[in-house]
């Protein structure tokens, strides 16, 4: 196992959000999380890259452990979270930053590599996500579609043992959602071990090896993409898939 | 009682000619370097402060909110008489100068560090994720990452600070710094044309703070170039 999380709890003050979550996933294995708007998807795959902090609960990924019901030092995070780089929905790119000098900035400034070799690195990594010659403009001149794509390429270069995405094409013009769901894919191909957040069920249906459906907190349904998608065990997760089938 | 008269104005013209070079030297050699040796004093200071601010110890923040308070609630002009009319009584005396530069730099301090709190705390929370999901530390987001965006952001009323800071530097002349002020002061002593002399410190002020929204004109248009729109 790769990534195993175990009872995962999770509370903002009052309110429970995630009441013990258990996840695993294989090296080399894509996972796709669906669920509601509001049952907790990003605050699970958040807590996965320890950006929030779950109250109880153990991860582990890549063989480095973490117990949350004891207090983590900053090294102990850190640790952890570098086991992991994330997607996010609203991309963060730097915007005081070109395409190039984001995607470098975690393996010159965190890793040490070599600045040359970051680049070199860094434009073959542009050159896979078709934006090679992208790499002197600042995010703004791009489009949603290229700067998610940038987003995807600062997290790979990383080399992570796993990607997080949390829903990577929500916020995109439709025509924008193919070159980046395209990019997914080829990571799939080449054996990266991802979590993603999304709705694009038939992305999911190709790409993922389990699909988990989160609903209130708790991982109510999960199986291969034939078992979750063509014959869902609980009524919530029909309505949930014909909800979202209906949108398309 | 004396009716009131619009006398005649005469201009003294060779005075007004003589007195302006030692005005504008005065504004040279003391107000802008006063100005300039503050400022940069001030926002080292300031930026403490703001960071203080931020921080998650209470004593630290404690610390620093009591600080900006006094400066704040203060006049500058006490302040200045403070540091060297009394420090020399504890036994602490410096020269007028240096005593100018304290005061401007530790007002500029608490002026500054709400503005660039505001400007860290104007950064979307994203980017500091964005930067630990690199794997980076609360240092390097925080310099690498907040801190050029949070500059941008605060230029123009970083520069409104600046150009304050060049018009109180006239406060000094209190404690004796021979700059602009006082130097049109001291040629008042003999020749009493308060209204010419004084006009031209002013004038001279004007046209240093003229020249300097100017610059912050530029500057502002150069950054707006590589700012984010969201
Ligand atoms: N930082 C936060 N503080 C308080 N409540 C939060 C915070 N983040 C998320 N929540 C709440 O947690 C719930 C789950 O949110 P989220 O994990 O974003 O759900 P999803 O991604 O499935 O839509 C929501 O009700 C949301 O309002
Ligand atoms: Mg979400």
């Amino acid at each position: 196992m790769l990534l195993q999380a175990k009872d995962i709890h999770k509370s903002f003050g009052e309110s429970r959000i995630l009441k013990g979550v258990d996840l695993s996933l294989d090296e080399g294995k894509v996972l796709v999380m669906i669920g509601p708007s509001g049952s907790g998807k990003t605050t699970l795959l958040r807590s996965l890259n320890l950006l929030e902090l779950p109250e109880q609960g153990t991860l582990e990924i890549n063989g480095i452990h973490a117990d949350f019901g004891k207090r983590l030092s900053k090294k102990e995070v850190r640790e952890i979270r570098i086991q992991s780089a994330m997607v996010f929905q609203a991309h963060n790119l730097f915007p005081h930053k070109t395409v190039l000098e984001n995607v470098i900035e975690g393996p010159v400034i965190v890793q040490k590599v070599l600045k040359n070799q970051a680049i070199d690195e860094a434009r073959k990594i542009l050159d896979d996500v078709g934006l090679f010659d992208y790499q002197n403009q600042y995010p703004f001149q791009l489009s949603g579609g290229q700067q998610q794509r940038v987003g995807i390429a600062r997290a790979v270069a990383l080399k992570p043992k796993l990607l997080l995405f949390d829903e990577p094409t929500s916020a995109l013009d439709p025509e924008l959602v193919a070159d980046v769901l395209k990019v997914m894919r080829d990571l799939a191909a080449n054996g990266w071990t991802m979590v993603i957040v999304t709705h694009e069920l038939k992305f999911a249906q190709e790409v993922a090896d389990e699909v988990v459906f989160i609903d209130q907190g708790v991982i109510l349904e999960k199986g291969n993409p034939d078992q979750l998608f063509q014959h869902p065990k609980h009524e919530r997760t029909r309505r949930f898939l014909s909800r979202i089938l209906q949108r398309v | 009682m004396a009716p009131f008269v619009l006398g005649e104005i005469t201009i003294d013209w060779p005075l007004a000619f003589h007195s302006f070079w030692p005005i504008l030297q005065g504004g040279l050699i003391y107000t802008i370097p006063l100005a300039i040796i503050s400022f940069i004093f001030g926002l080292a200071l300031a930026m403490l402060m703001a960071l203080l601010r931020l921080s998650k110890v209470n004593v630290a923040q404690g610390a620093a909110r009591v600080y900006i308070s006094i400066i704040r609630g203060t006049p500058l002009l006490v302040q200045l008489a403070i540091i060297f009319y009394g420090l020399p009584d504890l036994g602490i005396e410096v020269s007028p100068f240096v005593g100018a530069v304290v005061a401007l730099s530790m007002n500029v301090g608490g002026y500054a560090a709400e503005t660039i709190r505001a400007s860290i705390l104007s950064v979307p929370q994203g980017q500091w994720e964005a930067g630990y999901t690199l794997g980076m530390n609360d240092a390097q987001v925080m310099c690498r990452i907040i801190l050029p965006q949070a500059a941008r952001v605060s230029v123009p009323p970083l520069s409104n600070t600046f150009i304050s800071l060049v018009k109180d530097t006239s406060l000094a002349s209190t404690i004796t710094v021979t700059e602009l002020f006082r130097r049109a002061q001291e040629i008042t002593a003999t020749s009493y044309d308060f209204l010419l002399l004084y006009s031209e410190a002013a004038l001279v002020y004007w046209i240093f703070c003229f020249i300097l929204s100017m610059i912050q004109g530029h500057i502002e248009n150069r950054l707006d170039r590589y700012v984010a729109r969201h």
